[in-house]
């Protein structure tokens, strides 16, 4: 692992900068936020930068968690509200509300999208052993976009698998209309 | 040493379907006596031969070698041109085509219309003489070492010719071990001495693995201006090289003024050897296939310019930002003067830079006299392609799409419109039909007409065919363009017998939905008895659009400018609810249906009374419809983003674009658009929003 | 550093055979038509000119005759590139002075080998 280069990965954009890393070269890192008091992570290394809130321009008949689209330096970058999608908690919209966007390089082609989560948290140097498969009951979120679990101190953070958030629905077009 | 010259395969295949092209126009015009266009052809034929040989295309190489060779024979006059022959030669060009477009892909090509067509032109080449066919290359591989005893008598006026004995024996000398002996016997005196002749020989012995071949090509060039022999030294064993000096460039390059009485012997041992790979070896590197990413040439002329724009936009962002570090108001007005500047700099560098994605249509407009010829052969009809407007630029992507269309339409035009000679003579016509093909810009759009002087469409025969494929009703009433607009439906078509030229009643739907794919519409006109006229409108570019910008609720949508037949404030009077669920608008004679945008989109808007809204009415597919929305915004230029790179095609919606404020607007696609009021209409049962008065309907 | 003149109006050839060049160490300058190598060759010296035989404006041959004309061109080895390997397309090639030819199809390193006997 490059330390340079996963440097270069790591997301600053005025106040969220994120300060205090500790660079461990075995571990792979997460970036890690919060929905409704729930820790999430996604792999840092898809983050392709964390932005504040800015109202974007509805895409018509969409489902309802795809807030619409925004411009990020000339590209059309469509924006998912994380707490709808998974319904939980209260999707408002303030000063602290954060996007992070991440790109998943599939093998030919690559998608850039927004999440709109509550707040962004931490970065975690996790080893691949230390993740573990989540339990199969109940839960808001749907088990396809859940890669595993990760035991950070105390609190259990849930890993997202960002290639599968990125899938939209079959029906997502219609889904409202 | 090796060097790879696959990376010039894409360039050759450019430059070759250019040549090919230029064969084919050629061809078409040619004329007994027109020595410049056979030239020409033949130069193109002669490049395809030669870069194919280079990249190991070696049947393209074949092929051409026999094309050549007939025009070589027409070009030293040894042939007349006569039909016969440029029948065969354009067949050739089309067979060349085949096998360089199978050699790009690396696919496979019918190879009987490629041996039939060779085998015409061999046959025609044995009519005449036929030139010396010594392409082969000699190679033999000699591998055990031989003495060589070389006798090099060089005429006096051998380096007149830029040869120069030095180079000959250096590369001799890299064949292997080689001793000079050089005879300054002839030499005058010094007084009597002309310093371009060469008064020198020399007596050479060569130890080489080489062939006899191999040395005789070394003298190749000088073989008639000295006394060249070689011998094999059977006898001798290799001996010891005796005291070896090296060869002194400057020493022995000035020999025809060297004052040297002795003769002197002299070793050149081999150089540090370069590797030549004796056989013709093909490049191996096969070309990537059917990269879709293309190249543009691009004249040196708009490069300039570009470059002189840029330059401009530096010094005015100098210039601004300079005035920025140190503003106050009294330099409004220069501040004010900068921008205008700026946004006339940013205007011209966007057209420039559009410019270069611009064609001349000719690229697309040159298969057609070819296209026309083959069919009035075909057809047994006499006719004449008129070509005008050939410089109209346009758009590349565009161009490669329309190029299929077009074919159609002039095959559609040949087929069905231009009459047999004979009834064309009992109509008081000329006997040759007049197909023409016009390309001009009209707004920001071209339109491309193909019209031809034949027989018209006749109306009551296209009315009738509709009915009995049940795509109307009898009792119908259509005005003279919806019932040429019939002809554009899936599975129509009058042709009495079908006929490999038009096809099976497949195609003009197919043109059309092309067309409109390319954000353009087609229009057709026609006279009974005097021709028709088809009228192609397209967008100069797919990477930008005029559009109007309209304001629904907080939202900003554009309307493609090509779509908009007119926009005004709805009056009252000329509302009209029929059926109970759907309002249409009376413009003039027509009765167009309203799709309120706001509800089709499912968003609030400010305006959701019929009342004094806005209408905008855009036609697509024929139809006209009036999208309702709040507010009128501005007419602009807009730069087209694709929404499925992110995200996925939405219906209605034919892509987004970014607003000069860095926000992003939807493009609406007008289609798209009357197909969700369609869908919608006929689930009105289960509408969900009962708090909005249903108002959209099937209209159709 | 031995500077080339290449003349032809295939662009691919002219970009292969300067390519070649380039590669083996030689300074090139290129020309699509015998006519513009003409004015090229006034405009400097040159140690090698390969050229075309077919070409529009001004065929090789006129150009290689054009060439000996010029004081500086008068022992510069000038080379035809050509597919014509026919004795006559020689004979006409050495009557205007040319130096040799050079058989297409083009072949990178035949032509690096060949051109050794007039260049260095």
């Amino acid at each position: 692992m490059n330390i340079q280069a996963m440097a270069n990965e790591i997301p600053v954009e005025g106040e969220h900068s994120i300060e205090g890393i500790d660079f461990i070269t075995s571990a792979d890192q997460y970036l890690t936020f919060t929905l409704a008091h729930e820790q999430y992570a996604v792999d840092i290394l898809c983050v392709e930068e964390i932005r504040s809130w800015e109202r974007p321009t509805i895409i018509p008949n969409s489902p309802s968690y795809i807030q619409g689209v925004i411009n990020m330096r000339g590209v059309i970058v469509p924006i998912i509200d994380l707490r709808l999608k998974f319904s939980i908690g209260e999707a408002s919209y303030t000063e602290t509300t954060v996007v992070i966007v991440l790109t998943y390089q599939a093998e030919s082609s690559s998608r850039t999208m927004g999440f709109v989560v509550d707040a962004v948290s931490d970065v975690l140097n996790v080893e691949s052993g230390d993740i573990k498969p989540a339990p199969h009951f109940g839960g808001c979120v749907p088990p396809q976009y859940i890669e595993g679990l990760i035991n950070a101190d105390s609190k259990v953070v849930t890993l997202l698998n960002v290639a599968n958030l990125q899938l939209l629905e079959k029906d997502d077009n219609h889904a409202s209309i | 040493m090796t060097v790879d010259l696959s990376q010039f395969i894409p360039s050759f295949l450019e430059e070759s379907f250019e040549g090919l092209e230029l064969m084919e126009s050629g061809l078409l015009n040619l004329q007994a006596g027109d020595s410049e266009l056979i030239h020409s052809i033949f130069r193109a034929a002669h490049s395809i031969k030669g870069g194919a040989g280079t990249f190991g295309f070696e049947n393209v190489t074949d092929f051409t070698h026999l094309v050549e060779t007939l025009l070589d024979e027409m070009r030293d006059g040894r042939r007349e041109i006569t039909n016969d022959d440029t029948e065969i030669l354009l067949e050739s060009v089309d067979c060349i085509r085949l096998l360089i477009e199978a050699a790009r892909d690396g696919d496979e090509y019918d190879s009987d219309k490629i041996e039939q067509t060779s085998d015409r032109l061999t046959i025609a080449l044995e009519k005449k003489p036929t030139t010396d066919n010594n392409d082969s290359f000699k190679e033999e591989k000699c591998t055990k070492e031989k003495h060589y005893i070389i006798n090099f008598v060089p005429e006096l006026s051998l380096a007149k010719t830029g040869n120069d004995p030095i180079f000959l024996l250096s590369a001799l000398a890299e064949l292997g071990t080689l001793t000079v002996k050089a005879d300054s016997s002839t030499l005058p005196a010094l007084n009597d001495i002309d310093p371009l002749e060469l008064y020198l020989s020399w007596q050479l012995r060569l130890i080489s693995d080489a062939s006899i071949e191999d040395i005789e090509e070394i003298f190749e060039w000088v073989e008639d201006e000295c006394e060249l022999d070689i011998t094999i030294d059977e006898a001798n064993q290799p001996e010891k090289n005796p005291e070896q000096t090296t060869l002194n460039k400057n020493h022995e390059s000035e020999e025809p003024l060297k004052q040297n009485n002795d003769e002197e012997t002299q070793v050149i041992t081999p150089e540090p050897k370069i590797e030549v790979v004796k056989e013709n070896s093909p490049i191996t590197a096969k070309p990537k296939a059917k990269s879709d990413v293309g190249s543009i040439r691009v004249g040196v002329d708009k490069v300039d310019s570009l470059i002189n724009l840029v330059g401009e936009l530096v010094i005015t962002q100098s210039m601004l930002s300079e005035l920025g570090s140190d503003f106050d108001l009294s330099k409004l007005d220069r501040l004010t003067n900068g921008l205008e500047q700026l946004l006339q700099n940013t205007k011209e560098l966007q057209e420039s830079v559009m410019r270069i994605r611009m064609l001349p249509i000719s690229f697309a407009f040159n298969r057609f006299p070819r296209l026309v010829h083959d069919l009035a052969i075909k057809t047994g009809k006499e006719m004449e392609l008129i070509i005008k407007g050939e410089q109209t630029e346009l758009d590349k992507t565009v161009m490669e799409q329309i190029g299929d269309p077009l074919v159609h339409l002039i095959r559609n035009a040949v087929d069905h419109g231009i009459e047999p000679s004979e009834i064309r003579l009992a109509n008081g016509k000329s006997k040759k039909g007049i197909i023409s093909l016009d390309a001009y810009h009209q707004g920001g759009n071209i339109v491309i007409e193909i019209s031809d002087d034949g027989s018209g469409i006749n109306r009551d025969n296209v009315f009738n065919k509709a009915v009995e494929k049940g795509l109307i009703d009898a009792n119908a009433t259509l005005s003279d363009s919806q019932v040429y607009d019939l002809l554009f439906e899936p599975g129509f078509s009058t042709a009495q017998e079908v006929t490999d030229i038009s096809g099976r009643g497949v195609g003009m739907d197919v043109v059309k939905r092309n067309i409109q794919a390319l954000g353009g519409r087609i229009q057709v006109d026609s006279t009974p008895g005097q021709g028709s006229n088809f009228k192609v409108n397209l967008p100069l570019t797919l990477a930008i659009l005029d559009g109007q910008l309209v304001k629904v609720g907080t939202e900003t949508y554009i309307i493609p400018l090509i779509s908009i037949v007119e926009s005004l404030q709805i009056e009252k009077e000329f509302l009209n609810r029929v059926s109970g669920d759907m309002d249409l608008y009376r413009l003039r004679e027509d009765n167009v249906p309203i799709l309120p945008v706001f509800q089709l989109f499912n968003i609030d808007a400010q305006c959701n009374e019929l009342d004094n809204a806005l209408l905008v009415v855009v036609e697509a597919d024929g139809q006209k419809v009036g999208l309702m929305v709040d507010d009128l915004l501005a007419q602009q230029q807009v730069v087209i983003k694709s929404l499925k790179d992110n995200y996925q095609q939405v219906l209605g919606i034919s892509g987004a674009t970014i607003l000069g404020d860095g926000s992003v607007a939807m493009i609406l696609d007008i289609p798209g658009m009357i197909q969700m009021a369609l869908e919608k209409a006929q689930r009105s049962q289960h509408q969900k929003y009962p708090n909005q008065i249903e108002k959209v309907g099937g209209y159709n | 550093m031995t500077k080339v003149l290449v003349v032809d109006d295939s662009n691919s050839i002219r970009d292969m055979v300067s390519f070649t060049l380039k590669s083996a160490g030689y300074q090139t300058t290129e020309a699509k038509d015998g006519q513009e190598g003409l004015v090229k060759a006034k405009g400097g010296n040159f140690d090698l000119v390969i050229s075309d035989v077919n070409m529009p404006n001004m065929d090789g041959i006129t150009l290689c005759t054009e060439l000996r004309k010029l004081a500086n061109f008068k022992f510069t080895p000038i080379l035809m590139l050509t597919t014509e390997s026919s004795t006559d397309m020689k004979m006409k090639g050495k009557a205007a002075g040319a130096t040799g030819w050079l058989v297409k199809p083009f072949n990178p390193e035949k032509l690096l080998a060949t051109i050794k006997r007039v260049v260095r």
